[in-house]
Protein backbone atom coordinates (compact mmCIF):
# COMPACT_ATOMS: atom_id res chain seq x y z
CA UNK A 1 0.00 0.00 0.00
CA UNK A 2 1.31 3.63 -0.96
CA UNK A 3 -0.90 5.75 1.11
CA UNK A 4 -1.69 4.61 4.37
CA UNK A 5 -5.29 6.66 4.21
CA UNK A 6 -8.20 5.14 3.00
CA UNK A 7 -9.99 5.59 -0.38
CA UNK A 8 -12.86 7.43 2.02
CA UNK A 9 -10.58 9.67 3.81
CA UNK A 10 -8.60 10.85 0.31
CA UNK A 11 -12.20 11.73 -1.51
CA UNK A 12 -13.64 13.21 2.01
CA UNK A 13 -13.28 17.02 2.29
CA UNK A 14 -12.78 18.07 -1.19
CA UNK A 15 -16.35 19.38 -1.41
CA UNK A 16 -18.43 19.02 -5.20
CA UNK A 17 -16.82 20.21 -7.91
CA UNK A 18 -19.37 22.95 -8.00
CA UNK A 19 -21.25 21.62 -11.45
CA UNK A 20 -22.74 18.44 -9.45
CA UNK A 21 -26.17 19.69 -10.41
CA UNK A 22 -25.18 21.04 -14.39
CA UNK A 23 -26.02 18.06 -15.98
CA UNK A 24 -29.59 17.25 -14.55
CA UNK A 25 -30.88 21.21 -14.88
CA UNK A 26 -29.78 20.99 -18.39
CA UNK A 27 -31.46 17.45 -19.12
CA UNK A 28 -34.83 19.17 -17.79
CA UNK A 29 -34.51 22.44 -19.20
CA UNK A 30 -34.32 20.64 -22.55
CA UNK A 31 -36.74 18.27 -21.93
CA UNK A 32 -39.28 21.28 -21.06
CA UNK A 33 -38.56 23.21 -24.58
CA UNK A 34 -38.63 19.96 -26.02
CA UNK A 35 -42.16 19.27 -25.25
CA UNK A 36 -43.94 22.32 -27.70
CA UNK A 37 -41.17 21.82 -29.86
CA UNK A 38 -41.63 18.60 -31.12
CA UNK A 39 -45.68 19.16 -31.36
CA UNK A 40 -44.86 21.78 -33.19
CA UNK A 41 -42.74 19.83 -35.77
CA UNK A 42 -44.72 16.92 -35.63
CA UNK A 43 -48.08 18.83 -36.49
CA UNK A 44 -46.15 21.03 -39.08
CA UNK A 45 -44.76 18.19 -40.67
CA UNK A 46 -47.94 15.80 -40.93
CA UNK A 47 -50.35 19.23 -42.04
CA UNK A 48 -47.81 19.86 -44.85
CA UNK A 49 -49.75 19.20 -48.35
CA UNK A 50 -46.92 17.01 -50.13
CA UNK A 51 -43.22 16.35 -48.83
CA UNK A 52 -41.98 17.34 -52.66
CA UNK A 53 -38.73 19.30 -52.07
CA UNK A 54 -40.36 22.87 -53.22
CA UNK A 55 -42.97 22.67 -50.40
CA UNK A 56 -40.52 21.68 -48.00
CA UNK A 57 -38.05 24.36 -48.81
CA UNK A 58 -41.08 26.92 -48.90
CA UNK A 59 -42.07 26.26 -45.52
CA UNK A 60 -38.22 26.01 -43.97
CA UNK A 61 -37.60 29.23 -45.38
CA UNK A 62 -40.07 30.91 -43.22
CA UNK A 63 -38.20 33.21 -40.82
CA UNK A 64 -39.96 31.68 -37.69
CA UNK A 65 -40.30 27.84 -38.99
CA UNK A 66 -36.58 28.00 -39.36
CA UNK A 67 -35.95 29.79 -36.06
CA UNK A 68 -38.40 27.43 -34.25
CA UNK A 69 -36.20 24.46 -36.55
CA UNK A 70 -32.91 25.83 -35.21
CA UNK A 71 -34.13 25.22 -31.54
CA UNK A 72 -35.59 21.99 -32.10
CA UNK A 73 -32.91 20.48 -33.58
CA UNK A 74 -29.84 22.09 -31.21
CA UNK A 75 -31.83 21.08 -28.45
CA UNK A 76 -32.32 17.83 -29.53
CA UNK A 77 -28.88 17.66 -30.04
CA UNK A 78 -27.85 18.35 -26.21
CA UNK A 79 -31.10 17.12 -24.67
CA UNK A 80 -29.67 13.46 -26.62
CA UNK A 81 -26.26 13.95 -25.87
CA UNK A 82 -26.91 14.46 -21.98
CA UNK A 83 -29.30 11.42 -22.10
CA UNK A 84 -26.77 9.09 -24.13
CA UNK A 85 -24.03 10.21 -22.02
CA UNK A 86 -25.58 8.83 -18.70
CA UNK A 87 -26.46 5.35 -20.65
CA UNK A 88 -22.78 4.85 -21.38
CA UNK A 89 -21.98 5.93 -17.82
CA UNK A 90 -24.33 3.27 -16.84
CA UNK A 91 -23.26 -0.17 -18.77
CA UNK A 92 -19.85 0.74 -20.44
CA UNK A 93 -16.85 0.69 -18.13
CA UNK A 94 -13.13 0.95 -18.81
CA UNK A 95 -11.31 2.72 -21.40
CA UNK A 96 -14.58 1.88 -24.26
CA UNK A 97 -16.25 4.30 -21.71
CA UNK A 98 -14.07 7.52 -22.13
CA UNK A 99 -13.51 5.99 -26.48
CA UNK A 100 -17.68 5.97 -27.21
CA UNK A 101 -17.87 9.40 -24.96
CA UNK A 102 -16.06 11.01 -27.39
CA UNK A 103 -17.31 9.52 -30.41
CA UNK A 104 -21.01 10.74 -28.93
CA UNK A 105 -19.82 14.32 -28.65
CA UNK A 106 -18.30 14.60 -31.85
CA UNK A 107 -21.26 12.83 -33.48
CA UNK A 108 -23.76 15.41 -32.12
CA UNK A 109 -21.80 18.35 -32.26
CA UNK A 110 -21.82 17.49 -35.77
CA UNK A 111 -25.63 16.40 -36.13
CA UNK A 112 -25.92 19.76 -34.38
CA UNK A 113 -24.07 21.90 -36.70
CA UNK A 114 -25.50 20.12 -39.92
CA UNK A 115 -28.89 20.71 -39.04
CA UNK A 116 -28.66 24.44 -38.30
CA UNK A 117 -26.65 25.12 -41.76
CA UNK A 118 -28.81 22.97 -43.73
CA UNK A 119 -31.46 25.09 -42.41
CA UNK A 120 -30.23 28.24 -42.38
CA UNK A 121 -28.76 27.84 -46.10
CA UNK A 122 -32.31 27.05 -47.44
CA UNK A 123 -33.82 30.45 -45.29
CA UNK A 124 -30.90 32.83 -46.77
CA UNK A 125 -32.02 31.14 -50.02
CA UNK A 126 -28.58 30.14 -51.25
CA UNK A 127 -29.97 26.82 -52.99
CA UNK A 128 -32.23 26.59 -55.84
CA UNK B 1 -8.53 -5.21 -5.47
CA UNK B 2 -12.06 -7.22 -5.70
CA UNK B 3 -14.07 -6.53 -8.60
CA UNK B 4 -17.39 -4.25 -7.48
CA UNK B 5 -20.58 -5.02 -8.33
CA UNK B 6 -21.05 -1.61 -10.09
CA UNK B 7 -24.93 -0.14 -10.49
CA UNK B 8 -27.59 -0.39 -12.50
CA UNK B 9 -27.47 -4.33 -11.50
CA UNK B 10 -29.98 -4.76 -14.42
CA UNK B 11 -29.42 -8.75 -13.88
CA UNK B 12 -30.15 -8.55 -10.22
CA UNK B 13 -33.52 -6.87 -9.79
CA UNK B 14 -37.03 -8.23 -10.55
CA UNK B 15 -38.66 -6.94 -13.44
CA UNK B 16 -41.38 -4.76 -12.49
CA UNK B 17 -43.37 -1.59 -13.33
CA UNK B 18 -40.41 0.20 -11.97
CA UNK B 19 -37.39 -0.98 -13.63
CA UNK B 20 -39.85 -1.37 -16.64
CA UNK B 21 -40.85 2.33 -17.54
CA UNK B 22 -37.36 3.67 -16.54
CA UNK B 23 -35.67 1.17 -18.65
CA UNK B 24 -38.21 2.19 -21.79
CA UNK B 25 -37.73 6.04 -21.31
CA UNK B 26 -34.10 5.50 -22.06
CA UNK B 27 -34.76 2.71 -24.60
CA UNK B 28 -37.12 4.89 -26.71
CA UNK B 29 -34.65 8.31 -25.67
CA UNK B 30 -32.33 6.33 -27.54
CA UNK B 31 -34.41 5.30 -30.53
CA UNK B 32 -35.26 8.85 -30.65
CA UNK B 33 -31.29 9.91 -31.36
CA UNK B 34 -31.32 7.91 -34.06
CA UNK B 35 -34.26 10.22 -35.73
CA UNK B 36 -32.63 13.25 -35.24
CA UNK B 37 -29.58 11.82 -36.99
CA UNK B 38 -32.43 10.63 -39.88
CA UNK B 39 -33.97 14.35 -39.67
CA UNK B 40 -31.23 15.87 -40.21
CA UNK B 41 -29.75 14.04 -43.00
CA UNK B 42 -33.72 15.15 -44.39
CA UNK B 43 -32.79 18.57 -43.79
CA UNK B 44 -29.40 18.48 -45.20
CA UNK B 45 -30.63 16.89 -48.31
CA UNK B 46 -33.58 19.69 -49.13
CA UNK B 47 -30.44 22.35 -48.20
CA UNK B 48 -28.30 20.55 -50.83
CA UNK B 49 -30.52 20.67 -54.07
CA UNK B 50 -33.14 18.74 -56.44
CA UNK B 51 -31.05 15.63 -56.79
CA UNK B 52 -29.82 15.29 -53.39
CA UNK B 53 -33.39 15.40 -52.47
CA UNK B 54 -34.50 12.68 -54.81
CA UNK B 55 -31.68 10.39 -53.67
CA UNK B 56 -32.85 11.14 -50.28
CA UNK B 57 -36.54 10.60 -50.78
CA UNK B 58 -36.16 7.50 -52.29
CA UNK B 59 -33.98 6.33 -49.04
CA UNK B 60 -36.74 7.81 -47.05
CA UNK B 61 -39.88 6.52 -48.89
CA UNK B 62 -39.16 2.82 -48.65
CA UNK B 63 -41.36 0.48 -47.00
CA UNK B 64 -38.92 -0.30 -44.13
CA UNK B 65 -38.91 3.40 -43.30
CA UNK B 66 -42.47 3.54 -42.94
CA UNK B 67 -41.86 1.13 -40.38
CA UNK B 68 -39.25 2.75 -38.34
CA UNK B 69 -41.93 5.93 -38.68
CA UNK B 70 -44.38 4.63 -36.98
CA UNK B 71 -41.62 2.95 -34.30
CA UNK B 72 -39.94 6.75 -33.93
CA UNK B 73 -43.70 7.79 -33.22
CA UNK B 74 -44.42 4.89 -30.37
CA UNK B 75 -40.82 6.19 -29.24
CA UNK B 76 -41.97 9.72 -29.14
CA UNK B 77 -45.36 8.93 -27.55
CA UNK B 78 -43.80 7.42 -24.10
CA UNK B 79 -40.90 9.41 -24.42
CA UNK B 80 -43.02 12.45 -24.59
CA UNK B 81 -45.20 11.38 -21.53
CA UNK B 82 -42.77 9.54 -19.27
CA UNK B 83 -40.65 12.28 -19.67
CA UNK B 84 -43.66 14.45 -18.09
CA UNK B 85 -43.54 12.12 -15.41
CA UNK B 86 -40.17 12.69 -15.06
CA UNK B 87 -40.81 16.45 -14.56
CA UNK B 88 -43.46 16.01 -12.28
CA UNK B 89 -41.43 14.01 -10.19
CA UNK B 90 -38.56 16.74 -9.56
CA UNK B 91 -41.26 18.66 -7.70
CA UNK B 92 -41.07 16.47 -5.47
CA UNK B 93 -44.75 14.78 -5.78
CA UNK B 94 -46.12 11.62 -6.95
CA UNK B 95 -43.31 9.81 -5.11
CA UNK B 96 -45.09 7.06 -3.25
CA UNK B 97 -45.41 3.83 -3.80
CA UNK B 98 -49.34 3.83 -4.93
CA UNK B 99 -49.08 7.28 -7.10
CA UNK B 100 -46.03 5.76 -8.72
CA UNK B 101 -47.98 2.78 -9.52
CA UNK B 102 -50.89 4.44 -11.19
CA UNK B 103 -49.00 7.23 -12.62
CA UNK B 104 -46.95 4.15 -14.76
CA UNK B 105 -50.03 2.89 -16.20
CA UNK B 106 -50.99 6.41 -16.99
CA UNK B 107 -48.12 6.90 -18.60
CA UNK B 108 -48.75 3.39 -20.32
CA UNK B 109 -52.30 3.98 -21.66
CA UNK B 110 -51.79 7.91 -22.77
CA UNK B 111 -48.71 7.12 -24.60
CA UNK B 112 -50.81 4.38 -26.23
CA UNK B 113 -53.45 6.76 -26.84
CA UNK B 114 -50.89 9.50 -28.59
CA UNK B 115 -49.46 6.84 -30.80
CA UNK B 116 -53.06 5.35 -31.84
CA UNK B 117 -54.18 9.22 -32.74
CA UNK B 118 -51.05 10.23 -34.30
CA UNK B 119 -50.23 7.27 -35.84
CA UNK B 120 -53.23 7.08 -37.82
CA UNK B 121 -52.71 10.82 -39.13
CA UNK B 122 -49.02 9.88 -39.43
CA UNK B 123 -50.42 6.92 -42.28
CA UNK B 124 -52.48 9.16 -43.64
CA UNK B 125 -49.53 11.59 -44.41
CA UNK B 126 -47.50 9.08 -46.01
CA UNK B 127 -50.00 7.88 -48.17
CA UNK B 128 -50.71 11.44 -49.31
CA UNK B 129 -46.63 11.89 -49.58
CA UNK B 130 -46.64 8.34 -51.78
Amino acid sequence: MSSLRSPLGRVLGHGAAKEGVHHWWWQRLTSIALVPLTIWFGVSILSLPALDRVTVSAWMGQSWTAVLLILLVLTAAWHSQLGARVVVEDYVHGGAKTLILVILTFLHTLIAAAGVFAILKVAFGATV
Amino acid sequence: MRERPLSPHLSVYKFKYTLTTSILNRFTGLILSLGLLVLVYWLMAVATGPGAYAQASEVLSHGVFKLIYLGLLAAFCYHLVAGVRHLIWDTGSGMERLQARRSAWIVVGVSLLLFIGLGYWLVLALERAA
